[in-house]
């Protein structure tokens, strides 16, 4: 890089020495002024080839006929490459600049100023155009007032969604932060516990759609006679009962769907809930033990006091993640018989209705969902540090 | 042993068999698309893949034509490729963009800054549905659609305010007089940044670092927005989940799918852990 530099800034140089207008600058005094100028002029010409390498290989991992693995390496290498010669070359263009005060001024800028405009092109930009959009029609041409939030009020099929959203987080969180503290406690100083823990721990790494085809399989279903190959069904015949379709039976399909997200969820808990019930001083457990406390009362009216904070903070962020749940359903049901949710259906809304105003009202409904419960996490989280 | 646990409450046998029982039935949904996925399509088709553990030394059963198929002709190995050229740009750029602003938040004096500091860290409230819409008209007009680019964008932007509240509270807390003196013996801020600054702080970009790339890596969502379904730039969760769609009961590719789809959060997970589970508390609070 450090040669590449000298030999621009020569041939700038050069190229501004051949001008005939420009003759008297190989004068040294003028020279000297012109030197800075001149350099940041060269800074600018590596920056320019830089953008236009970096197009060139944009181009190049987009391109169907570049060898994949070829395609991987040069993608790492400009994402990665990228963004750091990005702030590389305007920490150099500002330190170029004459003027100490200027410098330090831009230099701020440089550091924290990518990152703001990021998350406002990212965040604030669409999130406010949003708003616009859900007060507007399906092609977003007309101003059509709380149209769309009456609908998404008052349809039946979004009725569905809203109260299997409400099912979900009663369901989902209830299930998932108890089972947590029942396996944190179960699990808790026995020999194996950290395997344990690991193997209960695992599904939060996988994806929601390749924990949608494991359960997936669990619940397949075979007519009556044929042998069944999904464990669930297998299990019902066993005992002498009919093979049932989880994923199609209303009643049991949301529950069914529900069951994944629990299996996903329960780890996290238990791992926070864990690390909280082992920070409880032994000593208030030997004191209610001295006082005549039994095991029983010491979990009730001690363990779980105690672990109050914690429970919160799992249980919060157990209601983001099932708000927003989106992947589970799309895969396994993709929202018929009974089974849809906001975010599945703003996605619907979006791409299978091309209905921008609409899917926009979800998304803003979605917020105004998951504020509170934000608000309330931080609190509690704040709480808990003081 | 004074603390309190089930072992005092229940007899000492219950909670070991308890404790097995939960771990049992936890792993096996996982164990039956495992061991299926060895299996061939036939023998799944015809018989439950538990029936396979009755003869497990009976080789003949097992064969990785499966995965050859799913990786091959469906096209999975392509998306595995397309899930790493996105899922480590998208870990690396927001990332270095948010420890920068963390570093000049925490190190730096400007007009408005913590009131810009708080603007960034309160998006982490807003869900990443809100921005759907308008960035998809937006990548419309930019041509961005469908390109690696665009989408590295779109998840670095999605999670900097989380990035940049992790690392803030990290950089923020290395002691002032280290920095100061880096500034006296005459190193500019981009040098005690890179030098000094994020090899300090690599606890905090490791944890937000396998969050991140996780949560990339698994992610359906944002892709099937921004990159779309064509086999050229598709994931390995949409090219999953649309052989759900188009190939429900071909159990022998789901299940070499699924697991193919797995096998980098997986490593990750076991590799990982500590930092793994430091990532995801901190994660806990994104909107």
């Amino acid at each position: 890089m450090e040669i590449n530099q000298k030999q621009s800034r020569m041939k700038t140089a050069d190229s501004a020495g051949e001008q005939p207008s420009r003759q008297h600058s190989r004068r040294p005094l003028a020279s000297a002024a012109l030197a800075p100028g001149l350099r940041f002029l060269g800074w600018l010409l590596i920056a320019a080839a830089v953008i236009l390498a970096f197009r060139a290989g944009l181009a190049l991992i987009q391109d169907k006929t570049t060898p994949r693995i070829l395609a991987m390496l040069i993608a790492t290498g400009l994402g990665v490459a990228g963004v750091w010669l990005f702030y590389w070359t305007l920490d150099r263009l500002v330190a170029l600049l004459p003027v100490a005060r200027l410098r330090r001024r831009l230099l701020p800028l440089v550091f924290a100023g990518p990152a703001l405009a990021m998350v406002f092109i990212y965040l604030v930009y669409p999130a406010a155009l949003t708003i616009y959009l859900s007060f507007h029609d399906a092609r977003s041409e007309h101003f059509v007032g709380l149209e769309n939030y009456r609908f998404v009020f008052t349809e039946p099929a979004m009725r569905t969604a809203f109260a299997n959203n409400i099912f979900w987080i009663i369901m989902v969180t209830s299930a998932s932060v108890a089972l947590g503290l029942i396996i944190a406690v179960l699990f808790d100083r026995v020999r194996y516990e950290s395997v344990a823990k690991s193997l209960i721990f695992l599904p939060t790494a996988i994806s929601f759609v390749g924990a949608s085809v494991i359960w997936k399989f669990v619940y397949a279903y075979q007519p009556k006679g044929r042998p069944q190959i999904g464990l669930l069904n297998a299990l019902v015949v066993q005992a002498g009962g009919e093979p049932v379709g989880w994923l199609i039976e209303r009643g049991i399909n949301n529950l069914a769907l529900m069951v994944v997200m629990i299996w996903l969820q329960t780890g996290f808990c238990m791992v926070v809930l864990s690390a909280a019930l082992k920070a409880i001083p032994d000593e208030i457990i030997d004191a209610a033990r001295i006082d005549g406390a039994s095991e029983l009362q010491i979990f009730f009216s001690i363990v779980i006091p105690t672990l109050r904070g914690a429970i919160m903070t799992v249980a919060t962020a157990v209601v983001i993640a099932v708000l927003k749940v989106f992947d589970i359903v799309y895969v396994m049901t993709n929202g018929q018989y009974s089974t849809e949710v906001i975010a599945n259906r703003m996605y619907a809304e979006m791409f299978r209705y091309r209905d921008y105003g609409r899917a926009s009202a979800l998304a803003v409904i979605l917020l105004l969902a998951v504020v509170p419960v934000i608000i309330a996490n931080v609190r509690n989280i704040r709480r808990q540090r003081s | 042993m004074h603390r309190y646990t089930f072992q005092r409450l229940l007899s000492r046998s219950v909670v070991h068999s308890a404790a097995i029982v939960i771990c049992f039935f936890w792993t096996l949904p996982t164990a039956g698309i495992l061991i299926s996925s060895f299996r061939e399509a036939r023998a799944i088709r015809t018989s439950g893949w538990w029936t396979a553990l009755a003869h497990p030394f009976n080789l003949t059963q097992w064969s990785l034509k499966n995965y050859g198929d799913v990786i091959m002709a469906d096209g999975l190995g392509n998306a595995f490729i397309n899930s790493v050229m996105v899922t480590i740009p998208a870990t690396v750029i927001p990332i270095t963009i948010a420890a920068f602003a963390a570093y000049a938040f925490a190190w730096m004096r400007f007009p408005g800054r913590d009131l810009w500091f708080a603007l960034l860290i309160g998006l982490m409230v807003v869900p990443l549905q809100m921005a759907l819409i308008p960035l998809l008209r937006l990548y419309t007009t930019l041509d961005l659609n469908g390109t690696f680019l665009g989408i590295w964008l779109a998840h670095a932007g999605f999670g900097l305010p989380l990035a940049t509240f992790l690392l803030y509270g990290y950089i923020a807390q290395l002691p002032r007089d280290l920095i100061e003196s880096a500034a006296i013996d005459g190193a500019s801020h981009f040098r005690t940044f890179t030098s000094l600054v994020l090899p300090l702080s690599l606890p905090a970009i490791a944890s937000f670092g396998i969050f991140q790339f996780l949560w990339v890596w698994n992610d359906l969502l944002v892709s099937l927005v921004f990159l779309g379904t064509s086999p050229d730039v598709t994931v390995v969760t949409s090219r999953l989940a649309a052989l759900v769609g188009s190939k429900g009961q071909d159990w022998h590719l789901l299940t070499a799918g699924a697991f193919v789809s797995m096998v980098i959060p997986l490593i990750v997970f076991f590799a990982l852990q500590r930092y793994f589970v430091r990532g995801l508390l901190a994660g806990s609070v994104k909107g």
